[in-house]
């Protein structure tokens, strides 16, 4: 296929799968900031909102404070970020429609219709929480319709491959942000201290990458924090977590190597990567530092993008 | 003006036969359901994506072509005679191409003279000499017709560079079928859909020698922004083949190349929807990126054909237009199938004389544009606009034709105070390959639904018809 194909293919996935998660980061940062601040803390969530986002310099080069107005704002609408989900959707379409022959028509129509009925809520805005709440479900219902549709209709080719790789990295590259944001509410056991305060902090990074439920179903447990850790950084059986994402990175990147008759750097990098989280433990991760491993990590993955790049989309 | 040829009904009050089974549903569907039916036909074309972009509108830069539900029926014994036509007609602007950049025989029985030739901006001195895969120049012709009575029909234009709509064509059918299967099951309407199978098959019979047993055919477009790139993209994804911009494409030893996943891959023929001057920026305009460096070389070294070939505009030159009569006669030795809409060359004093004296009555065109832009329609326009273009003609005679305004054939069409008369044209699409020249039944009939409007043109306001020749 065409490289600028394949390459609008897969970041036509991380723009989609980012708009989601910029909605789900949304979503749970309101939830926690609704309760009183003694069950919080006085860290400000907008702020780490923005960081996990990824767009906290940007934002204090508009705005002065990060409050629920400024942020949402920011993260939802503003056409100056270019990481919003606004900009995020426009970019998806516009991937769509240069590659519309790669794309089934149900991928075409669910990322078309998605454009055209958030228009008037681009030239509105949301003036109510009611509504706000609406719109940050429609992303996250149009994800979840672009990724079913394309697991549904697209033939298992090199073009599913890419589109795959794409949300594969792009979440991995988001569990790592929040975990990375909210490392220091994840301690090992027997240095736990905290208090019903932190509760609060690990039900919303659970919220935001959707494995709330799940947690309590693998670990039948009361919030941990060292249990949420597992689970979003070594636990394969959570779609979220950093080693589900290299399970499949290496699992699509196997595929075309077998379609195209030959493996590269791509291939040896993130078999790389998935062997160290296959290898890791809590304990090891802990001792070394939480924070380090998820650095490491982001840097890791993200060099697995260029690599993806220079290896088959220019 | 006289009063214009109605398609379905005749003065007096009796049908025309081919109208005579719609005329009957329309008396059964109550208004309301056709209402209700023209809605989901509006929300499908938008769902779809079938938009088009107009040049000069900031906002807006996606829009849809408006769509009449009521079809456009041709009989099969006037689709024959049009159909014999059209081949005739393109034959002949084939072959007046070949001698164009060859012998020029034409110029030397001085039929046609050589400045208008030489001297026009689109004649391309690079394909003197330069031999083209079977001699096909115009691959894929749109040629509009339009009709003032029931015998004859008239070429308005001919299309011979990169024309579009064809996608129109095809989508219009799609939905009516989604729409009125009811009307469809009492009508035997001959197919449209081969279309792309048809062009595949014509794209891939002139690959160059060169080319392996399998050629590769791809689709090269100037981008998203372009105002046909839902037709590009439609009709690659029709066609099975890579929808290709300028950037996708490399030449190297003088062959074409894609960039691909897996490398370079060779490609032997491009059907191209990017207008000569921006082919290749070492030939032609040396700002275009939209371009692929260096494909004239290869086109030159024959490794790659260009559908349609380079240099076709100067057969659809409207200056060319008006000697296409004879060009006929003078390739063929045979009388015209198709009528010409008189013309007057305003670079000969006596027709501009004879222009300026009438520009109240005529139609009044520069040669070089397209699109229904830049173009006097006399009788609808103001004193001022008259006498403004009529400085524009003083300055620049050689710059435009006049011809006289036609009253264009009506049909049946949804307007907000019910069936009315709208003007409509005809643009059916004539594909050459090596062997044959082919036309699906029909083609795209445009429509001015402004009443007393002639300007069909989709950036001036003009819809589109599904169009019907039955199959008796």
């Amino acid at each position: 296929m065409l490289s600028r194909t394949a390459e609008n293919l897969y970041w036509l996935a991380r723009y989609v799968e980012r708009a989601e998660y910029l909605a789900r980061t949304i979503d749970a940062t309101l939830r926690v900031t609704a309760l009183p601040a003694a069950y919080i803390g006085k860290t400000n969530e907008w702020d780490s909102a923005l960081l996990t986002a990824g767009v906290a310099g940007s934002f204090y080069q508009q705005y002065e404070e990060a409050n629920e107005h400024n942020v949402v704002d920011y993260l939802s609408f503003s056409a100056a970020n270019p990481s919003s989900i606004k900009n995020c959707i426009e970019a998806a379409r516009l991937n769509s429609r240069s590659v519309r022959t790669a794309l089934t028509s149900e991928m075409w129509d669910t990322i078309n219709s998605a454009w055209i009925e958030l228009q008037a809520v681009w030239s509105k805005g949301t003036s109510t929480r009611e509504d706000l709440a609406k719109f940050l479900r429609f992303v996250q219902e149009t994800s979840l319709r672009f990724d079913g549709s394309a697991y549904r209709t697209m033939l298992r080719n090199d073009a599913y491959w890419f589109s795959r790789m794409g949300v594969h990295l792009e979440r991995a590259d988001n569990t790592a942000r929040i975990l990375d944001v909210k490392y220091h509410v994840l301690l090992p056991e027997k240095e736990h201290v905290g208090g019903p305060l932190d509760f609060y902090q690990w039900s919303s990074i659970l919220r935001s990458v959707s494995a709330l439920t799940a947690y309590h179903w693998v670990y039948r447990e009361t919030l941990k924090p060292w249990l949420i850790a597992d689970l979003l950084i070594l636990n394969d059986t959570l779609p979220r977590s950093l080693a589900s994402c290299y399970g499949n990175l290496v699992r699509n990147l196997d595929q075309i190597g077998v379609a195209y008759g030959r493996q590269g750097p791509a291939q040896r990098h993130a078999r790389g990567i998935r062997n160290r989280l296959e290898h890791s433990n809590m304990n090891d991760i802990f001792q070394h530092g939480v924070h380090e491993f998820i650095q490491e990590f982001i840097t890791d993955n993200s060099r697995l993008g260029e690599i993806i790049t220079k290896q088959y989309l220019i | 003006m006289a009063v214009a040829f109605d398609e379905m009904n005749i003065p007096g009050g009796d049908l025309r036969p081919a109208y005579q089974e719609l005329a009957r549903w329309l008396k059964e569907t109550p208004p309301e359901a056709l209402e209700y039916r023209r809605q989901e036909a509006e929300l499908l074309f938008r769902r779809i994506g079938i938009t088009f972009a107009v040049y000069g509108e900031a906002e807006s830069t996606e829009r849809l072509i408006p769509f009449d539900v009521i079809p456009r029926i041709m009989s099969g014994k006037e689709w024959a005679l049009l159909e014999k036509g059209l081949k005739q007609r393109v034959r002949a602007l084939n072959m007046f191409l070949r001698d164009i950049y060859h012998g020029r025989d034409i110029l030397r029985a001085e039929i046609v003279p050589d400045d208008l030739i030489f001297q026009n901006p689109v004649f391309r001195p690079e394909m003197n000499g330069q031999q083209v895969p079977h001699d096909v120049y115009v691959h894929i012709a749109g040629i509009d017709i339009v009709r003032t009575d029931a015998e004859d029909f008239i070429v308005l234009e001919d299309n011979a560079r990169t024309p579009s709509g064809v996608s129109y064509m095809l989508e219009n059918r799609e939905i009516m079928m989604r729409l009125f299967p009811d009307l469809f099951a009492r009508h035997r309407v001959a197919p449209v859909e081969r279309y792309p199978d048809e062009l595949l098959a014509a794209l891939r019979s002139v690959a160059p020698q060169s080319a392996s047993g399998e050629p590769t055919v791809a689709l090269l477009t100037p981008g998203v922004y372009n105002s046909a790139y839902y037709e590009h993209s439609f009709l690659a994804d029709k066609l099975g083949i890579e929808l290709v911009e300028g950037r996708d494409l490399i030449v190297k030893n003088n062959e074409v190349f894609m960039r691909t996943t897996e490398g370079l891959k060779r490609v032997d023929v491009i059907y191209r929807r990017v207008d000569d001057d921006f082919l290749d920026p070492l030939t032609f305009r040396p700002d275009s990126v939209l371009g692929v460096p260096g494909l004239m070389s290869a086109y030159a070294a024959g490794n790659i054909t260009l559908a349609n070939a380079v240099g076709t505009g100067i057969a659809d030159d409207k200056a060319i237009y008006s000697y296409m009569p004879d060009i006929v006669k003078f390739y063929l030795g045979e009388e015209p199938i198709l009528k010409n809409v008189p013309t007057w060359r305003c670079r000969e004093p006596k027709d501009l004389a004879y222009v300026l004296d009438n520009l109240g009555e005529l139609v009044v065109k520069e040669v070089h544009g397209s699109g229904g832009y830049g173009m006097l329609i006399g009788p609808a326009a103001t004193k001022a606009t008259i006498e403004a273009f009529r400085e524009k003609l003083k300055r620049e005679p050689e710059g435009f034709i006049a011809q006289p305004t036609l009253a264009l054939s009506t049909c049946p069409t949804c307007t907000a105070s019910g069936l009315a008369p709208r003007h409509v044209d005809l643009r059916p699409f004539v594909l050459t390959g090596s062997k044959r020249t082919t036309i699906v039944p029909g083609g795209l009939t445009r429509v001015a639904l402004k009443e007393g409007s002639l300007v069909v043109n989709s950036s001036q306001g003009g819809g589109t018809k599904d169009t019907w020749i039955l199959d008796e």
